[in-house]
């Protein structure tokens, strides 16, 4: 373990120092000016001390971005006006609020798109008919751009009254839907003649045949689709959250930009990474359960 | 009965006999469909239908399957071309009859044997018109708005109006974006991994970084590359290299691994050089993982483009037209703009299915079956 943590943390590190050097180029320009300005001459060293702390750095320091989540989440809910501490409720200024909008959308959409995917699967692999004409287009879908719908269906949901959770996580179930469709039907093809005869020789019926080979042999591929999946549910979800500003992480990244608040970006930035990550990794836990207990780990 | 049943399209046909029943029974109230001619069409369909089992021959199959398709066509178009709305149930039950007719078409074409690949785009084409149809023929007849979702005929006008402006939003996020992001991101990363991959320490650690860095939602860096090249394509390009760089570096160094160490041995005991090693055996051999990196990055190299734009640009690009012709309700255009964005992403992708298709035609993935 050790042996292999320790290129991963030396890779990390000299891309935090990377960072860090990348700093002082990106912001100095704005430090020369403001000295030019004042008629004063800035020292290296201050010039460099500076860089590390502007207000709206071109590009912020990993620490000041560290500090930013935490005075975002922590501190604004135990100490800010509308935090939790003070009024029973989560602020909306904080990225814990923002964050729970956008997970409980693209829960709802991973959900709905995984749960349509599977019987679409199902569908596709039991019907010759829907193999022949629906399967190509799958396939097809996920080569074009479908999350340029966003903006549309939020906006034409929002005008037939339609707000809130539910637009949002439509889109992010159609992002999700069409990996899990291809690797569902991948995965309850898996079975090969061999096993599929043996099953017929126990006069298996097909409801058996589906059950106790089909489903627990397409699993592996279930749990790669998933991780697809909810990584782009997430970012259907983020997209979805752009037009109508409504909460949620991607008004954070949008209306960051539109304020040229960079740190706050950044800090958006981070903790849509951090839940991606997070996500991600839930799914791969549940697989390396699942799979354990079914005695298929690798 | 139960014999019926156990053919292919066996509930398919009693569906179709019924709702061309329910078509010719319900009141029309005023409507004008369905005519008579639609009527007799369908009926020639549920005939055709039952007919199928009895012919035994290919050729015998393939004529009465053409003439169910032009049965089903022309009573198709006919209620989508001739309607004066207040439709009343009998226009439902035949365009249910239509449905299901078009479902039975394709279960036949799935029996018929396969030759060659044009059989293979038979039904998907026949699903798609189908849907397109049923599109069309729902949104005049329950006269949905405009601006809630416009008919597929009003957006084929759309887009036959509007090729100008299509061609400038085209170039601007495809050829200046897109493409110049996806040249920069896959090169880069496809030299960064020849790199990486000539010393062990470096792939350990940055295979779990980089795959860990592809799985997040990079298109959020968008604002953040917008504020520092400017609304122009720089900013798109450089969304594009950010998302394009880490799945292409992954699978590239991926694919450089994929040699066993047998084939290596033979290459040293040629006393072949690193260079000729890795030209004549380990990125022939990479190609396969190589080709599905890019086919990955063209996706995502639109995607990000397209979505770059939402955060600013010039008042031209696929990205920003999709958003502002929202703002105005211009529903038809986006949706042109879809069809666009469609259209150019699965050819861009189809492009380098077919050079994989040449350049790793050794690999048991491109065998025909």
């Amino acid at each position: 373990m050790k042996s292999r943590s320790f290129p991963v943390l030396t890779v990390v590190a000299a891309l935090l120092a990377l960072w860090y050097i990348a700093v002082i180029p990106m912001n100095a320009q704005w430090e020369y000016d403001q000295a030019s300005r004042a008629g004063r001459d800035l020292p290296f060293g201050e010039m460099v001390a500076n860089t590390m702390a502007q207000e709206r750095p071109v590009l912020p320091a990993p620490h000041q971005v560290v500090a930013e989540l935490w005075r975002s989440t922590v501190v604004e809910e135990a100490t800010g006006r509308r935090g939790l501490w003070r009024s029973g409720s989560l602020s909306n200024r904080s990225l814990v609020y923002h964050g729970l909008i956008t997970l409980s959308a693209t829960m709802l959409g991973f959900v709905i798109g995984t749960g349509g995917g599977i019987l679409l699967a199902i569908g596709i692999v039991y019907n010759k008919a829907m193999d022949t004409s629906v399967m190509p287009w799958a396939i097809a879908s996920q080569t074009i751009p479908i999350i340029a719908l966003a903006p549309m269906i939020i906006v034409v949901l929002n005008s037939v009254g339609i707000s809130g959770l539910v637009p949002k996580a439509i889109i992010a179930a159609y992002l999700s839907f069409f990996p899990v469709v291809v690797g569902m039907v991948k995965g309850l093809r898996a079975p090969d003649a061999m096993q599929l005869d043996l099953m017929k020789t126990y006069s298996a019926s097909g409801n058996d045949v589906f059950a106790k080979l089909r489903l627990p042999t397409s699993m592996p591929y279930l749990f790669a689709s998933l991780k697809v999946g909810i990584a782009a549910a997430l970012v259907g979800t983020i997209v979805g959250e752009l037009p109508v500003q409504e909460g949620g992480l991607g008004v954070r990244l949008l209306s960051g930009s539109y304020y040229g608040q960079t740190i706050q970006i950044w800090a958006a930035l981070f903790a849509a990474a951090i839940l991606a990550a997070g996500l991600v990794g839930i799914v791969a836990l549940i697989e390396r359960r699942v799979l354990k207990r079914m005695g298929m780990a690798q | 009965m139960s014999g019926l049943m156990r053919v292919n399209g066996g509930w398919l046909r009693l569906g179709l006999s019924a709702a061309v029943l329910l078509a010719a029974w319900l009141p029309k109230a005023g409507a004008a469909q369905p005519t008579t001619a639609v009527l007799v069409a369908l009926l020639v369909a549920v005939a055709l239908g039952f007919a199928f089992d009895a012919l035994r021959g290919t050729p015998e199959r393939v004529a009465l399957l053409i003439a169910l398709g032009l049965a089903l066509g022309f009573a198709a178009v006919d209620l989508a071309a001739v309607q004066q709305g207040g439709e009343a149930g009998a226009f439902w039950a035949a365009m249910i009859a239509v449905w299901l007719g078009a479902w039975m078409l394709v279960a036949f074409v799935a029996e018929l044997p396969r030759k060659g690949g044009l059989m293979g785009l038979i039904a998907p084409l026949i699903f798609g018109a189908t849907i397109l149809w049923a599109w069309e023929c729902v949104v005049h007849a329950l006269g949905v708005p405009r601006v809630i979702l416009p008919a597929p005929s009003s957006i084929a006008a759309r887009l036959a109006d509007s090729t100008d402006t299509l061609w400038i939003d085209l170039v601007q996020t495809f050829g200046r974006g897109a493409l110049s992001g996806y040249v920069i991101g896959c090169g880069s990363a496809f030299v960064f991994a020849l790199v990486v991959d000539r010393y062990r320490f470096l792939r350990q650690g940055l295979l779990p970084v980089g795959n860990f860095l592809a799985a997040l939602p990079i298109i959020g860096t968008a604002p953040i590359f917008v504020m520092w090249f400017g609304f122009d394509w720089p900013s798109k390009a450089a969304v594009v290299v950010a998302m394009v760089f880490f799945p292409m570096l992954v699978n590239t160094v991926q694919g450089l691994t994929a040699t066993d160490s047998m084939q290596r041995d033979l290459m040293r005991t040629y006393s072949a050089s690193w260079g000729q090693t890795l030209l004549r055996l380990r990125l022939p051999a990479a190609m396969p993982f190589v080709f599905n990196g890019l086919k990955i990055c063209a996706t995502l190299a639109l995607i990000g483009a397209i979505v770059a734009e939402f955060f600013g640009s010039p008042t031209y690009g696929m990205g920003f037209r999709i958003s502002t012709e929202v703002g105005r309700l211009q529903l038809d255009m986006v949706w042109a703009e879809i069809a666009v964005a469609a259209l150019l992403g699965s050819a861009f992708y189809g492009v380098w299915a077919l050079l994989e298709r040449r350049v790793t035609f050794w690999h048991p993935s491109q065998r025909s079956r």
